[in-house]
C-alpha cells in the first residue's frame, strides 16, 4: 500500500479552500440580492397605500398614485404577449417539428439566439424607426409592438426546447395510429409539453414587464389616464425611471413603490413558472 | 411463386409480400434484399441478434422510417397486392390499416378513455355511445377492461408498465387495422405481463395478421406460426416455426437458436 499521505493532505486542503471559495461566492451573491430586496421593501412599503392603485401620477409636490402607469404596463404587456406568443409558439413548433432536420432551421435558430440576447434598447430603436417615425408620434401600439418583439425569441426558444423533450417514441406511436403530423403535434406533442410551454410564456411576461428601454422610444410616458392606444401611454418602468431621477422626494417615494410592485409581480410569475415547470414537466 | 413459401400448406393468403427489399440508413445498407411473405391471420416472428435488421424490416411495413431523413427503402412491399413503398401511398391511411405496438409502452398524456377514443374519432364520426362501446370492446380485447373499467378517466400514465402496454394494444385494435406489428412488445415487462401479452397475441391472430420482433426465442416459439431468422441484414431462414426451431436448415440458424452466438 503506497498511499502518499502528504499528497492526500494537500488535496484535502485544496478541496477545502475551493469549497470555502464557493460558499463565499454564493454568499456574496445572495447578500447583494438580499440587500436589494430589503432596500426595496423598506423604501417601497413606506409609500404603499390605496392611493397608489387609485390615483394618477401626480405633478411634483402633490399627492398621487401610479394607477395610469400600472394600467399602461398591463395593457402594453398583455397586447405584447398576445401578439408575440402565437408567433413564438408557431415558430418554435416549426423548429422542433416540421423543420427539425432542415438547414433553414439551424439558421433560424441562430438568428433567434441573437435576438434573444440583443439589448432591448435596440428593439426599441427598431420599433421607433418602424412605427413611431412613420406615425409621427409615440403610442401605446408601438410600445406593445416593442414588447411583442421581445416576447417572440423567448417563447420560440422555450417552445422548441420543450417540444424536443417530448420523446420521439410518443410521436412514432401517434403516427403509427395514422395521425397526420398536424394532429400529432396538436394533440400529443403540445399536451406532453404544455407545462413547459406555459412556463416559457410566463418567463417572457416576467422579462418584458420590467423593460424600460424599448418603451422610452415607443410609448414614451403620459402624466394622465389614457386608454387611447394611438397615444403615448404611461408604464411602470418608465415612470420609475423618470421619478427616480427627479429631485422631488414624493416622486422618488413613488418610484420605490413602483419598483416594489414590479419586483413582486415578476417574482410571483417566476415562482409560478418554476412551480409549473417542476411539478408537471414533460414525461 | 415464392421460393420460400413452398413448405406452406395451401389455403393461406399472403397479406403482405416483401420482395427484394433493400433498406438504407444514409449510405449504410441495413437490409440486403429481403423476400418473405406474411400470411393472413398468422403470427410471424422475426428473430436474430441485435442489429440484424429485424426492427428495421418491421418499420418498413408501416413506413415508420418516413419520419426520419436519410432513410430509404428499395424493392417492393405488397399489401393486398398494392406496393406500399409507392411514393404516392397515403401514409396516414396505410398506418390506420397497419398498426404498431412499440418496445416501450407509449400511452398518450391523456385519460385512459381518451387514449383509445382519440384514434377512433380520427377516422370515424360516431355518436358518443358508440365510441364508448368501441372503447370497451378494445379494452376487452386487450384483456384490460376488468382492471380499468372503474378508472377510465384517470391518466393513461397512471397505469403499470404491463397495463400501459395493453392500453397501447387496445388503442391499436380500436381503429380496426388489418395488420398489427409488434416491436419487442415485452422487453420492458415482467414475466406475468409478458405471459398476458403473449396470450393476447394468440387471441388477436384470429382477427389480425401479426408480425412480432422479439429477442426472446422461447417467445417466438410460443406465439408464432412462422419464424424468420435474420442475420446481418439478411434473411437466413424463413419457415414454419416448429420446423425452424427443431430442424433448421441453415447452420447459422442452428447456432443462433442453440445459443452459440447472438
Amino acid at each position: 500500500m503506497a498511499l502518499d499521505i502528504a499528497r492526500y493532505k494537500r488535496r484535502r486542503l485544496r478541496s477545502s479552500i475551493t469549497i470555502g471559495l464557493c460558499w463565499a461566492a454564493s454568499g456574496l451573491g445572495l447578500t447583494i440580492l438580499g440587500v436589494i430586496l430589503a432596500t426595496l421593501l423598506y423604501k417601497g412599503v413606506a409609500g404603499l397605500n390605496p392611493k397608489v392603485f387609485l390615483e394618477m401620477t401626480p405633478p411634483p409636490g402633490s399627492d398621487g398614485g401610479l394607477l395610469n402607469a400600472i394600467a399602461g404596463s398591463l395593457v402594453m404587456t398583455i397586447i405584447g404577449v398576445f401578439v408575440g406568443t402565437p408567433i413564438g409558439i408557431l415558430a418554435g413548433t416549426y423548429l422542433a417539428e416540421y423543420g427539425r432536420y432542415s438547414k433553414v432551421s439551424s439558421v433560424i435558430r441562430f438568428i433567434n439566439d441573437i435576438l434573444l440576447s440583443a439589448p432591448s434598447i435596440v428593439t426599441g430603436l427598431f420599433i421607433y424607426e418602424l412605427l413611431v417615425r412613420p406615425m409621427g408620434h409615440f403610442s401605446a401600439i408601438a410600445g406593445a409592438a416593442a414588447l411583442a418583439v421581445l416576447v417572440i425569441p423567448t417563447v420560440v426558444r422555450t417552445t422548441e426546447n420543450m417540444l424536443l423533450l417530448v420523446p420521439n417514441t410518443l410521436r412514432e406511436a401517434s403516427s403509427a395510429l395514422g395521425l397526420p403530423q398536424s394532429l400529432v403535434i396538436r394533440h400529443v406533442a403540445y399536451k406532453a409539453a404544455r407545462a413547459g410551454m406555459i412556463t416559457g410564456v410566463l418567463l417572457a411576461i416576467a422579462r418584458v414587464s420590467g423593460e424600460t428601454a424599448p418603451l422610452l422610444f415607443t410609448a414614451l410616458n403620459n402624466q394622465f389616464w389614457s386608454s387611447d392606444l394611438n397615444a403615448p401611454m404611461a408604464s411602470l418602468p418608465v415612470v420609475i425611471f423618470q421619478y427616480a431621477l427627479s429631485p422631488y422626494e414624493d416622486w422618488q417615494r413613488l418610484a420605490w413603490t413602483g419598483a416594489l410592485l414590479i419586483t413582486a409581480a415578476v417574482l410571483t410569475l417566476s415562482i409560478a413558472a418554476r412551480w409549473l415547470g417542476s411539478s408537471r414537466s414533460p414525461q | 411463386m415464392n421460393v420460400m413459401s413452398k413448405d406452406v400448406d395451401a389455403g393461406l393468403t399472403e397479406k403482405i409480400s416483401v420482395r427484394n427489399l433493400k433498406f438504407y440508413y444514409g449510405t449504410t445498407l441495413a437490409l440486403k434484399s429481403i423476400t418473405l411473405p406474411l400470411y393472413e391471420r398468422q403470427v410471424t416472428a422475426f428473430i436474430g441478434p441485435s442489429g440484424c435488421g429485424k426492427s428495421t424490416l418491421l418499420r418498413v411495413l408501416n413506413r415508420m422510417y418516413d419520419l426520419y431523413p436519410n432513410q430509404r427503402a428499395e424493392g417492393e412491399v405488397l399489401f393486398d397486392g398494392e406496393n406500399i413503398l409507392d411514393p404516392k401511398q397515403d401514409l396516414n391511411l396505410l398506418r390506420s390499416r397497419i398498426g404498431m405496438v412499440f418496445q416501450k409502452p407509449t400511452p398518450f398524456p391523456m385519460t385512459i378513455y381518451e387514449n383509445i377514443a382519440f384514434g377512433i374519432r380520427l377516422y370515424e364520426r360516431l355518436p358518443n355511445s358508440e365510441i364508448e362501446g368501441r372503447v370497451e370492446t378494445a379494452l376487452q380485447k386487450a384483456a384490460l377492461w376488468g382492471e380499468v373499467k372503474d378508472k377510465l378517466q384517470s391518466s393513461g400514465l397512471s397505469l403499470s408498465g404491463g397495463q400501459q402496454q395493453r392500453l397501447c394494444i387496445a388503442r391499436t385494435v380500436a381503429i380496426r387495422p388489418e395488420v398489427i406489428l409488434f416491436d419487442e412488445p415485452c422487453s420492458a415487462l415482467d414475466p406475468i405481463s409478458t405471459a398476458k401479452i403473449e396470450e393476447l397475441i394468440d387471441e388477436l391472430k384470429n382477427e389480425f395478421t401479426i408480425a412480432i420482433v422479439t429477442h426472446n426465442m422461447q417467445q417466438a416459439a410460443r406465439v408464432s406460426q412462422r419464424t424468420a431468422f435474420m442475420y446481418l441484414g439478411e434473411l437466413v431462414e424463413f419457415g414454419d416455426t416448429k420446423k425452424l426451431f427443431t430442424s433448421p436448415s441453415d447452420n447459422r440458424t442452428q447456432d443462433y437458436i442453440t445459443g452459440r452466438f447472438g
